[in-house]
């Protein structure tokens, strides 16, 4: 199935992902409004948004954690809107969860057999995560919960890469980490795009997300607000998105938008 | 010598105590359900293996080899209709339709069966007898091999929920059933293996209750249940070795109350279950329940 309207990526064949007008409540509250979005195999797709905006809700339900309003997802062209989560996972989207959503009672590898145990064939084993991050191999046999959030951070995504997925999702990968960590951890996403992953993710730090995206889509109160690559766009543009045009400076996201009218300049800090 | 007696024949009847309560314990772990028709079940194993012997006419002691399948078989099937559909709305729902189907077991008991006792004989003296230890010290046979199926059981248990792959996705999914749906496992297959697994020892349970006494359609609720409620409470629920912990607290007590007055035989181990309860509501064994 051929997209139209993607003409830089036309050349990349079919997507992997296509998320069609996704509306999603949250009891009465909308928190995704019409997101449409495209991810072409071989891609860091990158959705940035500030707190609330939705960004974990859209990845929540591209895994199937949450049920759409109205809207469609498909993987490789076929409707999975309706598809339970373990089964998509099997199919190849697999999620690494904000807060990282180890399973605590299990140690390291207890962890990672877990991740592996329906998963697809392909070239990610135990033994390739080992090779990926070392330190692994000689604290397998230690409860994930007495590790540091990096540490914590690898092993999910260790867990989620020996299902061997055709499509990564990660969710706030810099959420609790010192930057330092933030920084090593976005450096294995060549690595890993390399085996062949898709990548899509959510991230709240800008700055790293513009670093690691081939392309960059910006939602805000549940719309999109900006969908460009991140070699095309000023900061000032991406400012504008995140924070629509000029934000509040009382931080409360979702609140009705009293910022009509004002413009970028008039940013608080 | 009576105490040393008293002691131990608790500990013989703390072996039936953690048959009936271990099965109670792994539902609750894994998905938080509070099975309040596990006692009922337990007199279904029973009544299943009379069947079973009756028809079949393998030898008695044998007959789990039928009636565990069967209550495995029965614990899959009800927990991913039943219990799942309570699941689905809440935690809450699974009390009001666990003790349902508690009601609707014992009532289908006495139109289907009858009121009368049954118990399920072992068929063989030796088993029925005992051997003494000292004068004052008598041990049957059966309660120390009902003692060493429980203790079997949860050796088994152990070892299936450390080093299987079932037990491992058991224990992923019990703590974040969420998280292992993302790793493409269906956590309701999950809890449907860990329920087949629960009713298969109340198979076991049953024909242990029906070979130590006797069993009849309301057994269930005034005498396995509350006991084992009383074990997982007192050895602290969720934890296997707990059960067994409390199972023989239990049945110390029990002797021990017996021993200053006949009528506080089963009073003396719910005074210890409420002490426990108070003093130490994550029981002896001191693990939390997981959430």
């Amino acid at each position: 199935m051929n997209s139209p309207g993607n003409g830089d990526r036309a050349g990349n064949g079919t997507s992997v992902l296509e998320v069609r007008d996704l509306t999603v409540h949250h009891g009465q509250l909308r928190a995704l409004n019409h997101v449409s979005l495209q991810v072409y195999p071989g891609e860091v797709y990158a959705i940035i948004g500030a707190n609330g905006a939705g960004k974990t809700t859209l990845l929540r339900t591209i895994a199937g954690l949450h049920r759409p309003t109205a809207g469609s997802i498909l993987f490789d062209g076929a409707d999975i809107t309706r598809v339970r989560p373990e089964r998509r996972a099997t199919s190849g989207i697999v999620m690494v969860p904000e807060g990282r959503r180890l399973f605590p009672s299990l140690t390291l590898e207890e962890n990672l057999k877990v991740g592996a145990t329906y998963a697809r064939t392909g070239p990610w084993s135990i033994g390739q995560v080992y090779e990926l991050f070392p330190w692994m191999k000689d604290r397998r046999d230690q409860r994930t919960a007495q590790m540091s959030g990096g540490e914590q951070q690898s092993v999910a995504i260790g867990r989620a890469l020996v299902a061997n997925p055709r499509l990564l999702l990660l969710d706030e990968l810099s959420l609790g980490l010192a930057p330092v960590i933030v920084q090593r951890i976005y450096g294995m996403l060549p690595q890993i795009l390399a085996s062949g992953v898709t990548i899509l993710l959510v991230e709240q730090d800008v700055s790293q997300a513009l670093r690691a995206a081939s392309h960059l889509q910006c939602i805000l109160e549940g719309n999109t607000t900006l969908l460009a690559m991140p070699s095309e766009v000023t900061a000032e543009q991406v400012e504008a998105a995140y924070f629509g045009l000029a934000a509040t400076t009382t931080g409360n996201e979702g609140s009705h938008p009293l910022w009509t009218g004002l413009t970028t300049s008039s940013r608080g800090s | 010598m009576d105490w040393v007696n008293d002691i131990i024949q608790g500990i013989m009847t703390g072996g039936l105590y953690a048959l009936f309560a271990c099965g109670l314990s792994l539902m609750f772990g894994v998905m938080n359900v509070v099975n309040l028709a596990h006692g009922d079940l337990a007199v279904v194993g029973g009544y299943v293996a009379l069947g079973v012997i009756a028809v079949t006419h393998v030898p008695v002691l044998a007959s789990f080899l039928i009636v565990v399948p069967i209550m495995a078989a029965l614990g899959y099937l009800v927990q991913r209709t039943l219990i799942q559909a309570a699941l689905n709305r809440s935690v809450l729902t699974t009390l009001l339709v666990t003790f349902g189907l508690s009601v609707v077991i014992e009532n289908a008991l006495l139109q289907f069966v009858n009121a009368d006792s049954h118990s399920i004989g072992t068929g063989n003296a030796i088993i029925s007898g005992s051997f003494k230890v000292s004068s004052a010290i008598q041990i049957g046979y059966l309660p120390l091999i009902i003692l060493g199926v429980a203790v079997v059981v949860l050796l088994g248990l152990q070892y299936f929920l450390s080093s299987t792959k079932y037990g491992r996705l058991i224990r992923a999914v019990a703590d974040d059933r969420e998280a292992a749906q993302m790793s493409g496992v269906s956590y309701r297959h999950v809890f449907g293996v860990a329920a087949a697994i629960a009713f298969g020892t109340l198979g076991l349970a049953g024909i242990a209750q029906g070979m130590y006494s006797q069993f009849a359609p309301t057994t269930g609720t005034t005498t396995i249940l509350l006991f084992a409620f009383a074990a997982v409470v007192i050895g602290g629920l969720g934890s296997l070795w707990g059960t067994l912990l409390g199972g023989i607290v239990l049945g110390i007590a029990d002797q021990i109350g017996s021993q200053i007055n006949s009528a506080y035989d089963p009073l003396a181990g719910f005074v210890i279950f409420l002490v426990v309860l108070v003093l130490r509501p994550q029981g002896l064994t001191g693990r939390g329940a997981q959430s």
